[in-house]
């Protein structure tokens, strides 16, 4: 918890989910303002085909624009980034996004170890990363890379998760800063707007 | 220096030493990709750091080889997209009919199973007979598996699935033979395909084709790249020749945006003006 005695500048915000992922995100993503200080990206575990619903849907529902990451996209505050169903999802640098379709990680693709990691080697410790409800162990190596280069990683409260096994071995994998009951969660990364600095957790 | 500034440092000696020892120019390729494939070899090769790849590449040729792989096979499957593949008949089809001879491109084609998916639906629309197929990858090792035509057995499942979705007209069998735990595609689909060595990065036109298909091989390059290979197609392309890239890959906002109509925006199919 050094990040309270050590307080940084927030860049980013990353966030990894799987099963039970529209519920969680319905719960966190409407928290967030229009004007939103932050770029978002999100890996959503999914079917492999589909075009683009989950970000309609969503966008539909949050003051945050929500869309699915396109080639080269370029990075903005004030906006979710989902990783469109079978393709990775990568940070290029601090202004780009980059998409692949290299070979599925522990066969997920997206996979959030991917993003967490490409992430974590662009705004190191000026990062957030989020690890939510999922049945597999995606993230937690991901997770470590954020914490090896400083960057801060929240998990969700395994005991509020539809599913706990993704939460729960990013709990064993690092030793992480926060554990946020879900609903917890979206206020949480409100408060990051404005204040430039990660709050120190209730 | 912290660790990821490092390991940038890093990345370049390495393509700086592909590019001065062998000639293969990888510096506008999207650096997050290339440095997991980098690990990836670097862990698979037993070696600490990725700069310990340099002394190694620079004298041992099958270490390379296996670096080229690395980076130019995309892993694909056989009517990837099946509703690419729909959109191609139902739109690009009925035009490609009004030419009595069709020449069609694969640019970067890696391992061919696109190339045999255009090949089984030129021949189901008719059209097969009237076309020469070019395919193109600047990885020679990935051409020979194209060449080939054998794939693993348990990846046909999927291609039966995709071919079926894509608007297919027999059965995916009548275009392959199972053979202990692969499966061969009929000889026939690559009596009218010119296999070529070719490089995106540093080769030229490639000229007057009807039909250029380069799919999810531009997501690997940046900005800059893209917009020279972009360039490249519109002036390999005939007049009123057809476009096809990847689901998440677009003509706005590139250096030839001006140049195409967009007959499918969602399958990104585009034709030359």
């Amino acid at each position: 918890m050094d990040s309270k005695t050590n307080p940084r500048t927030i860049r980013a915000i990353v966030m990894g989910v799987s099963a039970g992922g529209l519920h969680a995100l319905q719960q966190i993503l409407p928290h967030l303002p229009a004007d939103f200080s932050l770029p978002v990206m999100v890996v959503q575990h999914r079917a492999a085909v589909g075009h683009g619903f989950l970000a309609d849907y969503l966008n539909g529902k949050c003051a945050i624009a929500v869309k699915e990451a396109s080639i080269n996209e370029p990075l903005h505050a004030g906006c979710v980034y989902l990783a469109p169903a079978d393709y990775h999802l990568l940070v290029e640098n601090a202004e780009t996004l980059a998409l692949s379709i290299d070979p599925p990680v522990h066969y997920a693709r997206p996979a959030i170890d991917v993003l967490f990691e490409s992430a974590a080697d662009i705004f190191r410790e000026n990062l957030i990363a989020v690890v939510l409800t999922g049945a597999n162990s995606d993230g937690s190596h991901g997770a470590m890379r954020v914490k090896e280069l400083g960057g801060v990683v929240i998990v969700q409260d395994p005991a509020t998760a539809e599913v706990a096994t993704m939460p729960a071995a990013t709990l064993r994998a690092v030793s992480v800063d926060h554990i946020l009951p879900l609903e917890e969660i979206g206020p949480y990364l409100a408060g990051l707007h404005g204040s430039t600095h990660e709050p120190a957790s209730s | 220096m912290s660790e990821p500034d490092l390991e940038d440092l890093e990345i370049d000696l390495v393509l700086e030493a592909l590019l001065r020892r062998y000639g293969y120019d990888f510096r506008h390729y999207t650096r997050a990709t290339l440095k997991r494939r980098l690990e990836k070899r670097c862990q698979a090769a037993g070696l600490v750091h990725l700069s310990d790849m340099v002394p190694i590449l620079l004298r041992d040729r099958d270490f390379v080889d296996l670096l080229l792989r690395d980076m130019s096979v995309v892993v694909t499957e056989m009517f990837r997209d099946p509703d690419f593949f729909r959109e191609l008949r139902s739109k690009v089809v009925p035009q490609l009919r009004t030419w009595p001879y069709l020449k069609v491109w694969h640019a970067g084609c890696a391992t061919g199973e696109e190339l045999y998916s255009m090949a089984i639906l030129l021949t189901e629309e008719g059209l097969y007979e009237r076309s020469r197929l070019y395919a193109t990858d600047f990885n020679s090792q990935a051409l020979a598996t194209a060449r080939e035509g054998i794939y693993p057995l348990d990846r046909v499942e999927k291609f039966a699935r995709n071919y079926r979705q894509s608007g297919g007209m027999a059965s995916f069998s009548d275009y392959s033979m199972a053979r202990y735990r692969s499966v061969m595609l009929k000889p026939e689909l690559r009596k009218r395909v010119t296999f070529a060595t070719h490089n995106l990065v540093t080769d030229g036109v490639f000229g007057d084709m009807n039909l250029i298909v380069c799919r999810n091989v531009l997501i690997y390059f940046d900005k800059v790249l893209q917009n020279r290979v972009l360039e490249l197609f519109r002036d390999s392309l005939c007049h009123l020749g057809f476009l096809c890239l990847g689901n998440k890959e677009t003509l706005e906002f590139s250096s030839v945006a001006a140049d195409f109509e967009v007959i499918d925006r969602e399958q990104r199919i585009y034709r030359k003006r």
